[in-house]
């Protein structure tokens, strides 16, 4: 009987449930509090900083010897620019942080941080893409001219040939909002200091407690081995709690300047303004499609704003080299051009946010399809079909590797449990009572679980990837196993557990999975990029393995047999074929109560340590959703939304299918509600969540979730990761759908979100052109 | 501002006492002054209800009520549904249906669906999903709350 495969509850329930979760505001009690004096000027020079009298206020000045923040790309293409920790000379955007306040309470700390008197001498702010593209734009940066941070291309030989070809060029322009992750737990620090050693516990909001240790210590000029990083319960993070960030340095700074505890909680207002967004983008494609509605050449010209700074660890090319190497997803394509540039700008900084440039390049792509099957007077899923990779594994034309996945396969079953014929014939009906009803696909294929051969070819700083995890089974037959990974949601502490079990012979509940403490666990990645379960996973697997050969060898000992006739199963080691038995318990107890008895064979502990750091597994899906829009206010109702997923093996059904509804819901938010809006000089319009309009559950339809399983030699779990797929493909499904609704109108749309106020723009535009 | 005030809060059927400034909020004493920590607070203008507790019954957004407003009454924190480690019914379901991921939003979402349960317990889907509409998830895409809260409403019905 297997774990793995099971919708088991998760482990981590029953203390968030009771409200005895520890969240980095928790772990802040008693603290003093750090508030943050943030810029309220998007571009300007900073004359001066005056704090009043009495107060503790951290400014530039007092910060010396702290390095400035730089994430660094080795390609000759990327410039790296400085991110002060406090604005020195210059501020670059809106929310920037210029002073810190420290005092006993967060409230003497705000009112001394509104006393604190900021002059900054404005100048014209640098906003949006085009505004920086200009032709004699001034800079964000003194290093960048004409504010591009980074420029890729890729061009396949003979590429003007293959366009040559086309019977029929397609060329759209489409653009994504910017967005927030807003995980529902703004970030956080709490950094408490020994007297007695001077080291310092920094318990914060992260994703990446490791890449935070070696971060800080660099830009502090401190011994790693002083600090320790750790991420309690995590709210949510979705990206936005991978970096860096300058206000995890002054805390830490202040603990150790000061000698005492200082926690700095972010509140919403900051994280909006200041808290990395994301998908800040403008594409513009060409497609070139044969007699037969296959696409025969792909350009692209890609444009990511970054914001004021390239993140740390990750850079700024995370979105920008991501969006230039996979933009053609799931479709078979030889002849592919294209240029792709982070471009800097007066605004908060970006961080990668869930499926990071994908729901964009997802997005491009699919109205590619969607407007050429129009124009060519095929079916959007004709056009799909005829154009998706079949053949496995298959070379991109950038040189990415894609394993066996069921991209048509995902693509004939949507269509089929949509009922397409049936809905074409609804939607006839509804428009002649004038209702505007449309269906929209989007099929993908989703990178994960990637290790380091991928991101070395980014030529990173830093190269990402592997994970560790050491085992150990202690004398009450118990397990732990120290993770570098760290989760912060997900429930990945349930889904290992189960397959530690299944290696060990023993029940997901003696299995204790520890993760996010420095002092504690291998150094290890963290949790990004749909990876944990494969990389996490795979390395469970592999350790438990290594366990699993030490018990049966003491087993076999105990029992008299060869090591080879062991099986662990159901809490017992026995002798395969109804032999002897003797339980997992007693053995372990043996191995370190009655060593003697082992002496010949392994040292006196049941331990075993493994890395994994696999090339890489493409998880797919197609989703599908049906919407009606509403003439007369531009709303949309989604009626239906289903998705058909694989992603290989799934360890737990149950967290897969809740990962899955949560990226469709930020997927659908991303469609049709939620965007960061700036004013003309750099002041976000949309701090507070009354203003930035996270979806609620009236505007989510239950979402139905079909899987197909592709197994892959690509994992050794055979699991792929889904953690991002559902932001990835809903936005693509859902504007589809609508553009699909107003088509008879002659109307469509190419930017996401497609609001209420947008649509009626394009209905009233297309009214007014209406003789 | 400074002008401290002292009080005694009723939580879960305890007595706390503290001594508060007037403009101190009810989800700040209750997590800084009484050590509940399981409120939390999602964005401090009374829009995600991640600090929903129960005043006299009736779902409270802790971030938008002074800690001196609710003296004298009695307030409910997500702390007070257990029964030592016996989950209420609605915790239960929440685990039993996948109806939390980061568990930061749960306690204002058990608080305020324990709410309306309790004073409307033959609550319709459409009114249900209504006041769910009140808070925020990030994580769940809100499918496994409703389907939790109408699993525990059908078990508290009986």
């Amino acid at each position: 009987m297997s774990w793995v495969g099971r919708p088991l509850p998760r482990s981590e329930d029953l203390a968030l449930l009771r409200g005895l979760g520890l969240f980095t505001a928790d772990a802040a009690r008693g603290a003093r509090r750090l508030v943050i004096v943030r810029s309220p000027v998007a571009r300007g020079r900073v004359i001066a900083v005056k704090p009043p009298p009495g107060a503790t206020v951290i400014t530039a000045s007092d910060l010396e010897g702290v390095r400035p923040i730089r994430a660094l790309l080795h390609r000759p293409d990327y410039i790296p620019v400085d991110q002060p920790i406090l604005a020195a000379d210059r501020v670059t955007h809106v929310g920037e942080p210029v002073a810190a306040v420290m005092a006993p309470s967060l409230e003497e700390a705000e009112d001394i941080a509104d006393a604190v008197e900021l002059e900054i001498e404005a100048e014209e702010a640098i906003i949006g893409i085009g505004a920086a593209l200009e032709e004699g734009a001034a800079t964000v940066h003194d290093n960048v001219p004409g504010n591009v941070l980074l420029e890729g291309r890729i061009e396949t030989p003979g590429f003007d040939d293959g366009m040559a070809t086309a019977r029929q060029i397609i060329e759209i322009e489409i653009r994504s909002g910017r967005q927030s992750a807003m995980p529902m737990e703004a970030r956080g620090g709490s950094a408490r200091i020994d007297r007695a050693s001077g080291r310092v516990t920094l318990t914060c909001s992260v994703q990446m407690p490791h890449m935070l240790r070696t971060g800080l210590a660099d830009v502090l000029g401190m011994r790693e081995a002083d600090l320790r990083v750790v991420a309690p319960d995590v709210g949510g993070g979705f990206g936005q709690k991978m970096a860096l960030i300058p206000e995890y340095v002054l805390v830490v700074w202040a603990a150790r300047h000061f000698g005492v505890d200082v926690a700095w909680i972010e509140d919403r207002r900051e994280n909006m303004i200041a808290g990395f967004h994301s998908r800040d983008q403008v594409y513009r494609l060409r497609g070139g499609f044969d007699a037969d509605a296959r696409i025969v050449a792909l350009e692209g010209d890609l444009c990511c704003d970054i914001g004021a700074y390239s993140c740390y660890p990750v850079t700024c090319g995370v979105e920008v080299l991501m969006a230039m190497g996979e933009l053609p997803g799931p479709y078979d394509l030889s002849s592919y051009k294209v240029r792709s540039r982070g471009v800097t700008t007066n605004t908060c900084p970006m961080a990668p946010f869930r499926g990071v440039s994908r729901p964009v390049m997802t997005f491009a792509i699919e109205r590619l399809m969607d407007t050429a099957a129009a124009r060519l007077g095929i079916s959007p899923v004709e056009i799909r079909r005829r154009n998706l990779v079949k053949e496995f594994p298959y070379r991109t034309a950038s040189g990415v590797v894609f394993d066996a996945g069921s991209y048509v396969e995902s693509l004939d079953a949507a269509e089929t449990l949509i009922d397409l014929d049936a809905f074409r014939k609804r939607q006839r009906e509804a428009h002649g009572q004038g209702r505007l009803l449309g269906v929209g696909f989007a099929v993908f294929n989703e990178r994960s679980g990637f290790g380091t051969p991928v991101f070395a070819a980014r030529n990173m700083g830093i190269t990402l990837g592997f994970e560790t995890v050491e085992m150990a089974m202690d004398p009450s037959g118990h397990v732990e196993a120290r993770i570098g990974a760290s989760p912060h949601g997900q429930g990945l502490k349930t889904a290992l557990s189960q397959v530690i079990a299944d290696e060990l012979g023993v029940a997901p509940e003696a299995v204790r999975v520890i993760s996010g403490d420095t002092d504690r666990t291998p150094y290890g990645w963290g949790t990004f990029a749909s990876r944990s379960m494969v990389i996490a996973g795979g390395a469970c697997k592999l350790a438990a393995q290594g366990l699993q050969v030490k018990m049966a060898r003491a087993a076999a000992r105990l029992l008299q047999a060869d090591a080879d006739e062991i099986i662990l199963a159901d809490g017992e080691a026995r002798v395969r074929g109804g032999g002897a038995a003797v339980a997992i318990a007693e053995v372990a107890r043996a191995v370190y109560h009655s060593s003697h008895l082992f002496k010949d064979d392994f040292e006196n502990a049941l331990t075993a340590t493994a890395t994994y750091d696999p090339a890489g597994t493409f998880s797919n899906a197609c989703h599908a959703a049906i919407v009606e829009v509403d003439r007369d206010t531009g709303a949309v109702t989604i009626e239906r939304f289903l998705s058909v997923e694989d992603a290989g093996r799934l360890i737990n059904p149950m967290i897969a299918e809740g990962q899955l509804h949560g990226g469709i819901a930020q997927g659908i938010a991303n469609a049709l509600y939620e965007e960061v809006v700036y004013d003309r000089d750099g002041n976000i319009l949309t701090a507070t969540l009354a203003d930035y309009l996270v979806p609620t559950a009236t505007e989510i339809p239950m979402i139905e979730v079909h899987h197909l399983e592709t197994v892959t030699d690509a994992s050794i779990t055979g699991a792929k990761g889904l953690g991002e797929g559902g932001a990835i493909g809903a936005p693509a499904a859902v504007i589809n759908a609508v553009c699909d609704a107003l088509s008879p109108l002659g109307i469509a749309s190419y930017e996401m979100p497609t609001t209420p106020q947008r649509i009626r723009a394009l209905i009233r535009a297309a009214e007014a052109s209406v003789p | 501002m400074s002008d401290k005030l002292d009080i005694t809060l009723e939580v879960n059927g305890r007595g706390y006492e503290a001594r508060v400034e007037p403009r101190r909020s009810l989800a700040d004493a209750l997590r800084e002054d009484c050590g509940l920590t399981g409120t939390h607070l999602g964005c401090e203008h009374g829009v995600c209800g991640a600090c929903t507790v129960l005043v006299d019954g009736e779902p409270v957004r802790a971030c938008l009520m002074f800690a001196v407003q609710a003296e004298g009454r009695a307030i409910r924190t997500v702390e007070g549904l257990a029964d030592g480690d016996r989950l209420s019914p609605l915790q239960q379901a929440f685990h039993d249906h996948h109806g939390l991921q980061c568990g930061f939003c749960t306690p204002g979402f058990l608080m305020l669906a324990t709410g309306i349960l309790e004073a409307t317990p033959d609550i319709s889907d459409e009114a249900l999903l209504e006041v769910l509409s009140s808070n925020i998830c990030r994580c769940t895409g809100y499918q496994n709350i409703v389907k939790a809260v109408r699993a525990a409403r059908e078990q508290m019905r009986g």
